[in-house]
């Protein structure tokens, strides 16, 4: 019996593993996908919220604010990519700049330092806003950040330091036994004394296995546009919009990655796994969009996709112990600032199992996580050096990110390495270019095969049925 | 490391600038490959129809590269492969990298481009929907068959009607798929027309024109395609949805010449073909840079871009032994009235060849039309054409001998009109 079942790999379930193994605790993950990081947390808006946006006094404001504050540290110690690029929220000549100074309220009370600008200001910072635009609203510690290295970066550490994943394992039923919860899987059955739910869109249907007081999550869709890299410097800062009877608007930032992002849409969907974009939600980006930011090229979009935000029908975050269930813990309704409020998720998470059960401080909790090493930050000299030891590292695999075979062997024998193209894309970038693996791709599958190893008619995009060739030529 | 010569690609256009290059007098070249043959693309395209004007005989892709292979071996041309070209500096130093000599430096005097291209893929076409496994350009497709001897899809739908498309919707067929349809965004073919007929009739398969994909259904594998008609807006028409259940959608929406090296070197490009403006000389505006192939436009037959190359090869021996070619004079030709572009841009007619191929794309399907060439405004040339399509280049041929006999004029058109 394990002292904590987390359900959901996602940045959530992965930043509560993480701060559980500061205890000595025996944990788990349990996650129905094939890799961590393959829900809400891998489709989002990679932002880090400054924090003034979120009403004062509720846990989405609270934990925002705690989450950005930890995540300077948390990206040395973990080794993932994030930049405090700031962020501006804009008002043109058409909307009430009384919305800015709401804002600036809610900043005060939030503790979190902004000013508002005026456009002969602005334009020197960002000379691509629109031309409508008057005021806005700068936050300096408004950042961004990969939310696939920030959530591969916590589960392995978690997993580094003890934690067990069970990956590929779909939860179908929760059950309070006596002194602890059964878990039944499709797989095996798995026993807990206290279970955490951070199931994403589906953290209802596990909160409402177990609680009266029950949950409804609706997934919301956000469409996403990503553009090339020659238009990542379009805008250094994330632009936000100020909300309008338009709706709330999208915002225009820069990657980590040095693309340039649009988005998203919002719509409430029935499907919570509707993760398909649509012509209406992308045709309106454009639009959208040239509210705030002018000449965005379009015509440079390289993929598009949508990600659904789990929005819980009272708006805040639930967190904590439900009150008829002892010992299981929700971490539910985490939409947006989700992903800024993650590691602080899941310090109070974390806190509060270890209270429950007891838990001891954890001695030989190491926190230091390496990433995977990135070639084209080393000098001349250093990289050679590099070769020459590894020769993998001179194969240059993906020709638009140059990735080397040598990152994607990494990506591959690392913890929860990566076991398909999506995995080894999300580790290395391998794929993630303008030609979106039409060149790479055969060549990634020929590694997976030799290294994971398994057969070539096994390699999938993301894990269970998304096969990408059915058998040799004539024999299918 | 020196060499006169260095050739960024060892595909069709690079061998034949390199043998160019050699047999007019260079003999210190180094042709940098990133794959692990010569040959390029040629190299999966396994079917027949190469070489038809180059050799007077049917090859297969793999047949026509050999032959130029087997010249560059014969004289002797140095090349490394697997090897990625990663900077070109604009004083013509070439960084590149592979396992066995890490990353180093080749000075040259002067660089070919002949990267090739890329294809159009799924999130640069912006088609909604899902986004399962099942979804191939045409080209990687055509790689897993034809290279690794896998088959990527059972029940197919091919968006695009671009060769590789077609030559694919044959692949796929003889290889024990079930192509389903081809749809086509335009309201005519972009590939060649014996293609349609090769590929797409003698196999029964239907080639929707002036449709497109709406929707991708399936959120592991592609389960199902809707295609639909769309108007002269090219946007879809609501009610003409077809759906398909199938798991397989390859792209074949059009080539983009793959200019990323060459940007960051300081090449300008053209926004109509992507690739490098040129002169006569298929120079690109830094002098003693060459660009060939598909990376300075995309061609229909390979023919054509092996004689592209060898000019490009013979300009650039001319450029290392005599330097840069000094002129007075440079003519802007103009494409006008459905020619979409020329390749070269400029002509300089002092220092041009006696004779000097332009080639062109026109913007549309033209019927029973003539290309003019004007000098000025003086009707030079008149050749009717019974049919011009986007999918077809066209061409002109310039005399210098006749250029010479109008040494005041500012420019060339080149247009359609009535025959």
């Amino acid at each position: 019996m394990y002292d904590v079942a987390i359900v959901g790999a996602g940045v959530v379930g992965s930043a509560i593993a993480r701060e559980l193994a500061k205890f000595k605790v025996s944990a788990c993950v349990i996650e129905k996908d094939e890799d961590v990081c393959n829900g809400t947390s891998k489709a989002n808006s990679a932002i880090v919220h400054a924090g003034f946006d979120a009403k004062p006094g509720t846990l989405k404001a609270k934990l925002n604010v705690r989450g950005n504050e930890m995540m300077d540290e948390l990206s040395k110690e973990l080794d993932f990519p994030f930049k405090r690029n700031g962020s501006l929220v804009v008002c043109t000549k058409d909307q009430d700049p009384a919305l800015l100074d709401e804002l600036v309220e809610k900043a005060k009370a939030n503790g979190v330092e902004v000013q508002i600008l005026e456009r002969d200001e602005l334009i020197k910072m960002e000379p691509n806003l629109a031309d409508d635009v008057v005021k806005a609203l700068y936050a300096p510690t408004g950042a961004i950040v990969c939310p696939f290295h920030l959530t591969m970066a916590l589960a392995e550490n978690a997993a580094d330091n003890g934690v067990e994943f069970f990956l590929n394992t779909e939860v179908t039923k929760i059950e309070k036994k006596d002194d602890r919860y059964v878990i039944s899987t499709d797989k095996d059955t798995i026993e807990a004394k206290t279970v955490v739910n951070a199931a994403g869109v589906y953290a209802d249907k596990f909160n409402n296995m177990v609680s009266e007081h029950k949950l409804e999550i609706i997934a919301r869709r956000g469409q996403y546009m990503l553009l090339d890299k020659d238009a990542g410097s379009h805008v250094s800062r994330t632009i936000f919009q100020l909300p309008s009877k338009m709706g709330k608007g999208v915002l225009v930032t820069p990657t980590v990655h040095g693309n340039l992002l649009v988005g998203p849409t919002a719509e409430d969907i029935d499907d919570k796994e509707g993760v398909n974009t649509t012509a209406e939600g992308l045709g309106s980006l454009a639009a959208t969009s040239a509210q705030s930011v002018k000449n965005v090229p379009m015509r440079q979009v390289i993929t598009s996709f949508a990600g659904l935000r789990a929005h819980e029908v009272n708006g805040d975050f639930v967190i904590g112990e439900a009150e008829d269930a002892p010992g299981f813990f929700n971490a539910a309704g985490i939409e947006s600032p989700g992903l800024s409020s993650a590691p602080a998720i899941g310090e109070m998470v974390a806190s509060q199992v270890a209270e429950k059960l007891g838990l001891e401080k954890n001695p030989n909790f190491n926190g230091k996580r390496k990433g995977i090493l990135n070639p084209a930050t080393l000098s001349i000299e250093e990289r050679n050096e590099l070769i020459k030891k590894q020769p993998a590292y001179g194969n240059i695999i993906c020709r638009c990110e140059m990735v080397t075979e040598g990152e994607i062997l990494d990506a591959i024998h690392r913890t929860l390495g990566a076991r398909s193209l999506d995995g080894v894309k999300r580790r290395t970038r391998a794929g993630m270019g303008r030609c979106q693996a039409g060149f790479c791709s055969p060549k990634t599958m020929e590694i997976l095969e030799r290294e994971v190893p398994m057969s070539m008619f096994d390699v999938t995009k993301n894990g269970k049925d998304a096969k990408i060739v059915f058998g040799y030529n004539k024999k299918i | 490391m020196n060499y006169d010569l260095v050739i960024v690609g060892g595909g069709p256009a690079g061998l034949a600038a390199a043998i160019a290059a050699k047999d007019n007098g260079i003999d210190s070249i180094l042709i940098i490959e990133r794959d692990r043959e010569l040959g390029g693309i040629l190299n999966q395209c396994i079917h027949n129809g190469f070489g038809l004007h180059t050799f007077k005989e049917e090859l297969t892709g793999p047949e026509y590269a050999s032959r130029f292979i087997a010249q560059v071996e014969e004289r002797g041309i140095e090349y490394k492969l697997n090897t990625m070209v990663m900077d070109i500096a604009n004083d013509k130093t070439v960084t590149a990298m592979n396992s066995t000599d890490g990353m180093f430096t080749v000075q040259a005097k002067a660089v070919v481009l002949a990267m090739g291209c890329r294809e159009r893929s799924r999130g640069a076409l912006n088609i909604p929907g899902y986004r399962p496994a099942g979804i191939f350009s045409a080209g990687t497709a055509q790689r897993l068959v034809n290279i690794e001897g896998y088959m990527p899809g059972r029940r197919v739908v091919i968006l695009g009607s671009g060769d590789i498309g077609l030559i694919m919707a044959r692949r796929m067929t003889l290889e024990g798929a079930k192509v389903l349809a081809v749809a086509e965004l335009m309201p005519y073919s972009g590939g060649l027309k014996r293609n349609i007929v090769q590929c797409l009739d003698d196999f029964d398969i239907p080639l929707y024109l002036s449709h497109t994909v709406v929707d991708i259904q399936g959120k592991e594998r592609v389960e199902g395609i809707t295609i639909a008609e769309v108007g002269p807006d090219r946007k879809p028409i609501p009610g003409t949805e077809i759906h398909y259940d199938c798991d397989t959608l390859l792209l074949s929406c059009g080539l983009l010449p793959e200019n990323e090296l060459s940007k960051t070197a300081g090449v300008e490009l053209s926004p109509i073909t992507s690739g490098p403006v040129v002169n006569d000389s298929l120079e690109t505006n830094i002098p003693g840079v060459f660009a060939c192939g598909n990376v300075l436009h995309v061609h229909d037959l390979v023919d054509f871009v092996s004689q592209e190359a060898t000019n490009a090869g013979k300009n650039a021996a001319k450029f290392i032994k005599e330097g840069e070619q000094k002129t007075s004079k440079e003519i802007e030709i103009l494409p006008v009235d459905g020619v979409r572009y020329t390749v070269p841009k400029y002509v300089r007619p002092e220092v041009m060849d006696d004779t000097l191929t332009v080639r062109f794309r026109v913007g549309q399907v033209f019927k029973g039309c003539a290309i003019a060439t004007y000098f000025g405004d003086e009707l030079i040339s008149k050749r009717k054409r019974p049919v011009m399509a986007p999918g077809e280049m066209e061409q002109v041929v310039l005399k210098k001998s006749q250029l010479a006999e109008y040494p005041d004029i500012k420019n060339i058109t080149i247009k359609i009109e009535e025959a």
